[in-house]
């Protein structure tokens, strides 16, 4: 597998950045907004959106964790069970406005689980969809993000990983492409 | 290992303690869900279950049929009482026949032992063992240790002591079986006529004064006298078993130290327990029955993941 470094720290903090300014251009003082990260690697997002978000705007932000294991559409196509993670949401989500966020954005049906396991806690007044990385051209299904990292042309036989300085040891966003045969 | 070693769910014997945390790990998520304001999930929406009684049961078929729809699974419900078994059909027989209407699993209760066992290695569907017999029970002694665990926060070394109709019980089996793979020290304790003979091979203690074992556990579950089931006198009477193995509040209060009080249920309060005991702070009945909704959704959720279609 050869990789390539299409997103590096330096990128990658800035375009944080921009993704809370566009965050806050859209739902000003978040009072009627909260936070929704995917399990697992959404969360990751979460956790450095809310941390720059509460700082530039100086108080709490609304943050819950949503996992879609029992909603996917893969069920039973693996070989190994899908093990849940941990759901935590300890708000209402009737008539606010929500944002999901997750790393990479690929096919869609992560998203469309996303929603379904959202709507089991309430009818939000909007349903918005925040992603470090958007694999355009690559949906199985109509989904789109409102606010995108970085948009990448990738081939499926492609793998896209956003990396985390707090678990991988430094933020980068990698793509790995298969050796040509031959 | 993220999957169960067994394909079916005959008894805890057959599991290990890998299998009872992955179980464990499951229903934490299951019961997260069914805290919600929306409580069904879609994950087993092209399954379909069958739930065998032969035996009577409410809680423990209820429990099942409000997992297996909170997982939006297709149920069909099926009662001794009012079915072709008293015609003469065999076991097998009756299986097939609802099998062939395309069932995916099976969750049996039956009065011989073994019966699921038997049926898991004639039949073409997943078995969940509802209680056979005096045998096994399960997911009974699964909802049991996961309740332990949450009030305790762990199983490991903990003392636990089964205190009643051991002979008879197969909630007991199982929960030495669940509770020792866990690393936890069980002790039984009734009259010598309800222990059974080899029992101490199982590894635990024996004690027939309640007074010493309470003392000794962190953990009492107090089982239900199976009159039902018992074809001669094992003790003089009610009243008098009562005075010897019923805990009251009065004995809770003189010990030591605070211990957690467990029942399977149906209590027949006044016997094992007292009501003052069975409502008190240190009673977690009503939790082991939340606990066993969660507890049923993940033993179906992960065997329900090994049926692939094609």
């Amino acid at each position: 597998m050869e990789n390539q470094v299409i997103l590096n720290s330096k990128h990658f903090e800035l375009t944080i950045k921009r993704l809370c300014y566009q965050l806050i251009e859209n739902h000003n003082d978040f009072s009627n907004t909260v936070l929704i990260g995917l399990q697992p690697r959404g969360i990751n997002v979460l956790t450095r959106i809310e941390e720059h978000l509460s700082s530039i705007l100086n108080k709490e932000i609304v943050c819950g964790n949503l996992d879609i294991t029992f909603y996917r559409d893969d069920f039973r196509r693996r070989e190994q069970p899908l093990i849940p993670s941990a759901t935590n949401i300890d708000f209402v989500i009737e008539n606010k406005k929500v944002v999901i966020l997750d790393d990479v954005l690929y096919t869609g049906r992560t998203i469309r689980s996303g929603l379904d396991a959202l709507l089991a806690f309430g009818r939000p007044e909007k349903v918005e969809l925040l992603t470090m990385i958007d694999r355009r051209f690559q949906r199985d299904l109509p989904v789109q993000a409102d606010y995108v990292g970085k948009t990448v042309d990738t081939l499926s036989s492609e793998r896209v990983s956003v990396e985390w300085k707090e678990i991988e040891g430094e933020d980068k966003v990698v793509l790995f492409t298969p050796e040509a045969n031959g | 290992m993220d999957s169960l070693s067994v394909n079916h769910l005959t008894g805890i014997k057959d599991l290990t303690k890998n299998d009872i945390g992955i179980i464990f790990k499951t229903a934490d998520a299951f019961k997260e869900v069914i805290n919600r304001p929306i409580k069904k999930v879609p994950s087993l929406r092209d399954i379909t279950i069958a739930n065998l009684f032969f035996e009577n049961s409410t809680r423990t078929r209820l429990s099942f049929e409000l997992a297996e729809k909170r997982m939006s699974a297709d149920v069909i419900n099926f009662s001794v009482a009012s079915s072709s078994v008293k015609k003469g059909e065999t076991l097998i027989d009756t299986v097939n026949n609802i099998l062939s209407m395309k069932v995916d699993m099976v969750v049996m209760r039956h009065a011989s032992p073994g019966a699921a066992k038997f049926l898991s290695e004639r039949v073409d569907a997943k078995i969940i063992n509802a209680g056979d017999g005096t045998h096994e029970h399960p997911t009974q002694a699964l909802l049991d240790a996961y309740s332990i665990r949450e009030k305790l926060g762990t199983v490991k070394g903990k003392k636990v002591v089964i205190v009643g109709d051991i002979l008879h019980s197969r909630v007991a089996l199982s929960n030495i079986y669940c509770l020792q793979k866990l690393g936890a020290e069980v002790m039984i304790c009734g009259p010598t006529t309800l222990i059974p003979k080899h029992i101490h091979e199982l590894g635990v203690k024996v004690e027939h004064n309640l007074m010493k074992a309470l003392e000794w556990c962190d953990v009492a579950n107090m089982l239900r006298i199976q009159l039902e089931r018992q074809d001669i006198k094992y003790f003089p009477s009610l009243r008098e078993y009562s005075m010897q193995y019923g805990l009251t509040k009065e004995i809770l209060d003189s010990l030591s130290k605070e211990i957690v009080v467990m029942h399977p249920g149906p209590i027949n309060r006044g016997v094992e327990i007292t009501s003052d005991v069975a409502d008190s702070k240190q009673a977690i009945i009503l939790n082991q029955v939340e606990n066993g909704v969660a507890i049923r959704m993940s033993v179906i959720y992960l065997l329900a993941s090994q049926i692939k279609r094609d």
